[in-house]
């Protein structure tokens, strides 16, 4: 916050001021919003119920629900300053106070699990169950069949039911991370054992496969070992009911099958899994991060920081995947799948070799993965897995724990009390006192738009706390008019002319405001950053006001002064100027020596 | 008449009294104060809301009632930490937390004066909302910022205000944090709210004294005829105008909502934040101009340079001047008498408040040679009074 070259023209900087205040205003309108939004204690909200799923219905441990209350605290204040509630409430049940309806959003993120993973690739095919149910395109099969071998439980006509070659022109754009396209379409050709290089033609077919050209299924898995998990894999329908493959989310199993999280163009995948490589728990931070064109990338993305542990994990998968990928480009075991609750988010091949310094990124499809997606994701992993399954036994829309009648105390209250400060102000700074007052009001009208736009920009509500805390700084915002104007005034007591003194008073006021708003501010971003829930949201409000103080302090009362020196009723010191040279200095000319009234300069 | 003046005094920025000069009264006043209420801390502790600690829910159908009708008949039953929620169609009511018989005595308050019956309102133990870990990161944070304000005010100012400013912080938080304790006050997150508002407000205040401060003892040097307490309490006595002012318009609004807080809604939100307020600031400004200023003019004064300074001074009362000064002493003595309540006990001792006069002048001096650009209108100014008197 630079100060102002010494404004020469105060007009000018009241004129760009005023044009801030007018842009601010149609920022509001334009964003819809013209109202503050309220926190829960005053407009109510959404509470949701969540209920803890034990395997064996028992009650969770204590701090198993403690570690969850902590995680959701975590998850909820990280998607704005909006100052959620999350209690525990019984033995199983966690309660979620969220402020505003129809959090849908918040509700969803707070609940998953957010149990992530990275596993190995086995198998890949379109997630439609490969039974005989699948419509059975009669099309001469392609080369894959022949390689049938050993179809294990997989009955025949599943060689074309599952269509994956036939989804391949399309899945040559999938967005599932380039490497999955190649993955989609890949499986047509799997040789038999997954160390043999598989026969050229295979290897460059599979994105000028023709649509309608159903690709032989991959009836074999090599490196699969469990048969349950292929024929659960075979029967798997990713394209209806719950995604979430039974079992799919335990790290402690070996091989599981899971579905895509999303369809994407109309297709959604299903896998065979091998072993957790990494677990999300060894991911250190995460953060979501715009798309770049530069490098190709449409979607937003999170990138991913493992610690020490999981950075050498992922170097260990990558450089399995990649030794896959070197021998046989499209082997799916070229691909790590990142599963998030048991779902499959992405999963690129590798091929550029194993990635060892400890970063990952997933991304997904541009339509799906977008910037509300990418910041959901990278704030559930940031504060990490919730140690229990819950489900939503409620949610219901409440009404605000406060009667209105403490809002509507607590503003004409308020009033009250600015209305006295505007009193006292007028008696006691006379004319200066009307700067005083018409700088309060600039501020109340910035930090209301402010608050508008910032309630839609991240979430902002003011709870009542919110308004109090707003109205007091307000009051103590007029501080800074205060250092100002008694320094005015011992310049003028000094036998300074009215114009000279503006300026000299400004500069030595100026440096006491800045000093002290920067502790105010420091005091602000701290508790901001530092603390959580609702000392977050009211640290903002601190912060925000007290930033609103040095804006209207620089650019409307000081000039405003300047501009009012020039007056006559101002500069010849008017006796209801309030900067009347002759009241200020009567102690000379009456009682007071002049030892006692010069000591009084400073 | 005497208040006609003094009014016309503070209006023309003319009050002063010898505050740094006599610490040990506000000293004493503080120490008191913190000793009230680290015992009250102690003994009675501080009364934590349902936020803090948990407490019952209680869940029930009442359609046709009004907020108030539930609100009041939990509060009759025996709980007195009452929040009123309407969740879908329910009544979602949390209190303290009660034991089994004042839950049994809630419920049938709420059967008989809702006419809900009694085993349809349904109780459950509600965890902490602000459980611990929020509490864990608010001190973790109040001691990061204790840090970086130290580091940022040794910067822009010097290590010993930035101490003096953080022990009145500290001052004022305990203080308030008493009041609460004996008052048996709730403490719900509004009021840690209070609490840090006061934290910048109580700063703020110290560092505009602070800077003030710095501006006056700046041109002090081995010849100077002021001390450092002298000219810090000379900047206190010019920026208390200000401080009393200021604290004014800040307290203003405040007083006036705690004031419908209290009277008009009982307990709540209102109150709870209001009072910490109203009472952070007092004692803020009490403490920057009475606990910070001569905290740190005892750091300084300890100083070579500033002993120094002390010492010439002594040496130079004893000689010739003397003799000169006692006559102003007179004229001195009476103007001071309606503003400045007291004679300074300063070593000087008998001559405490011809010495104070002589030196203000000289502050005044001193300044203008600081001042450099200004000196010209400075200048002026001296001469102009010179030639008023």
């Amino acid at each position: 916050m630079a100060p102002p070259k010494n404004a020469p023209k105060p007009g000018r900087t009241l004129l760009a001021l005023f044009a801030i205040m007018v842009v601010m205003a149609g920022l509001a309108v334009w964003q819809g919003q013209t109202k503050p939004k309220l926190g829960l204690d005053l407009a109510g909200g959404t509470t949701v119920t969540l209920t803890a799923k034990t395997a064996n219905g028992k009650n969770p441990p204590a701090d198993q629900m403690n570690q969850a209350v902590k995680i959701m605290t975590k998850r909820v204040n990280g998607l704005g300053v909006s100052d959620a509630e999350v209690a525990k409430q019984g033995s199983n049940n966690i309660v979620v106070n969220v402020p505003g309806e129809g959090q849908g959003r918040v509700v969803n993120l707070i609940g998953t699990t957010a149990k992530l993973q990275f596993r190995q690739v086995f198998a890949v095919a379109d997630g439609k169950p490969s039974s005989g149910a699948a419509p059975v395109p009669s099309s001469s099969p392609t080369k894959g069949t022949g390689e049938k071998k050993d179809g294990g439980k997989s009955p025949s006509p599943s060689a074309s039911a599952s269509p994956s070659g036939g989804a391949s022109p399309s899945a040559s754009s999938t967005p599932r991370g380039r490497a999955v396209s190649g993955a989609l379409a890949a499986p047509t050709p799997k040789p038999s054992g997954s160390s043999a290089a598989s026969p050229a033609p295979s290897a460059s077919s599979p994105l000028g496969q023709p649509s309608g050209q159903p690709a032989a299924p991959a009836q074999d898995y090599p490196g699969v070992t469990d048969k349950a998990v292929i024929s659960q894999f075979e029967a798997l329908n990713c394209y209806s009911g719950d995604r979430r493959a039974p079992g799919s989310n335990d790290p402690n199993r070996k091989f599981v099958a899971a579905c895509d999280q999303d369809e994407e163009s109309g297709q959604a995948a299903k896998y065979i899994l091998g072993p957790v490589r990494v677990l999300g728990e060894n991911v250190s931070s995460a953060s979501a991060m715009p798309p770049n064109a530069q490098q190709g990338q449409a979607s937003w993305s999170v990138s991913l920081k493992f610690d020490g542990t999981g950075a050498r994990q992922f170097g260990e998968v990558t450089t399995a995947a990649s030794q896959a990928y070197q021998q046989n480009p499209s082997s799916p075991q070229a691909q790590v799948a990142i599963v998030l609750d048991g779902q499959v988010v992405s999963a690129p091949s590798i091929r550029e070799g194993a990635i060892t310094g400890g970063t990952a990124s997933i991304d997904g499809p541009p339509d799906s993965f977008n910037q509300q997606y990418a910041t959901d994701l990278a704030n559930v992993l940031k504060y990490g897995a919730l140690p229990l399954e819950f489900k939503q036994s409620s949610i219901d829309e409440v009404s605000s724990t406060l009667g209105s009648d403490q809002l509507t105390g607590g503003l004409i209250a308020g009033a009250i009390g600015l209305g006295l400060v505007v009193l006292y102000c007028l008696f006691y700074y006379r004319g200066l006192g009307l700067v005083a007052v018409s700088s309060l009001v600039v501020a109340s009208v910035i930090t209301y738009e402010a608050v508008v736009i910032l309630g839609e920009g991240m979430g902002f509500r003011l709870s009542l706390p919110h308004i109090i805390g707003l109205i007091v700084s307000i009051g103590i915002t007029a501080d800074s008019f205060i250092v100002y104007f008694e320094r005015l005034r011992d310049e003028l007591r000094a036998g300074r002319k009215l114009r000279s003194s503006v300026e000299n008073a400004w500069k030595r006021a100026r440096r006491t405001i800045l000093v002290a708003d920067a502790v105010t501010f420091l005091a602000a971003l701290v508790l901001y950053f530092l603390a959580v829930g609702g000392v977050a949201g009211f640290a903002f409000a601190m912060g925000l006001t007290t930033l609103i103080d040095v804006i209207v302090v620089f650019f409307f009362t000081k000039p405003l002064v300047a501009l009012l020196a020039r007056t006559n009723f101002f500069g010849r010191g008017h006796p209801m100027s309030g900067l009347d040279p002759r009241r200020l200095h009567k102690a000379q000319d009456t009682s007071a020596p002049a030892a006692r009234t010069t000591s009084q300069e400073a | 008449m005497g208040t006609r003046a003094a009014i016309s005094r503070i209006y023309r920025g003319e009050i002063s009294a010898d505050i740094v000069g006599r610490p040990k009264i506000w000293y004493t006043i503080s120490g008191l104060l913190l000793a009230l209420s680290i015992a009250g801390l102690l003994v009675q502790g501080l009364n934590f809301g349902v936020e803090f600690k948990g407490g019952s829910v209680f869940t029930f159908k009442a359609p046709s009632a009004s907020i108030e009708q539930v609100r009041s008949a939990v509060g009759d039953g025996g709980a007195h930490q009452v929040i009123v929620q309407k969740a879908g169609g329910d009544w979602r009511v949390t209190t303290e937390s009660l034991s089994s018989d004042r839950v049994t005595e809630v419920k049938t308050s709420v059967s008989k004066e809702l006419t809900v019956p009694a085993d349809k309102v349904s109780t459950q133990v509600v965890g902490a909302s602000w459980g611990g870990e929020i509490q864990k990161k608010a001190w973790q944070a109040l001691l990061v910022f204790m840090i970086l304000i130290i580091a940022y005010l040794s910067v822009a100012f010097e290590w010993r205000m930035a101490v003096a400013a953080v022990v009145a912080l500290v001052h004022d938080l305990v203080i308030t944090a008493g009041i609460y304790a004996w008052s048996g006050f709730e403490v719900t997150p509004a009021t840690l709210l209070g609490f840090l508002t006061i934290l910048g407000y109580s700063l703020y205040d110290a560092v505009v004294v602070f800077d003030m401060i710095k501006e006056v003892t700046k041109p002090l040097g081995p010849t100077s005829r002021t001390t450092y307490s002298e000219a810090a309490n000379q900047a206190l006595s010019s920026t208390l105008v200000r401080s009393l002012n200021t604290s004014l318009v800040a307290i203003l609004p405040v007083g006036a909502i705690l004031f419908i807080g209290t009277t008009l809604f009982g307990a709540g939100t209102l109150k709870d934040l209001s009072l910490a307020l109203f009472v952070g600031m007092i004692v803020g400004t009490y403490s920057s101009i009475c606990v910070a200023t001569p905290l740190l003019v005892q750091f300084k004064e300890r100083e070579p340079k500033y002993k120094q300074i002390r010492e010439n001074i002594a040496r130079r009362e004893q000689s010739t001047k003397r003799a000169a000064k006692t006559k102003v002493k007179a004229g001195a003595g009476a103007s001071a008498a309606s503003a400045e309540d007291a004679p300074s006990d300063d070593d000087a001792g008998e001559r405490a408040d011809q010495d104070v006069s002589d030196v203000r002048s000289t502050v005044t001096v001193r300044k203008v040679v600081q001042s450099g650009s200004r000196q010209q209108p400075k200048r002026g100014s001296r001469q102009q009074r010179r030639g008023g008197k």
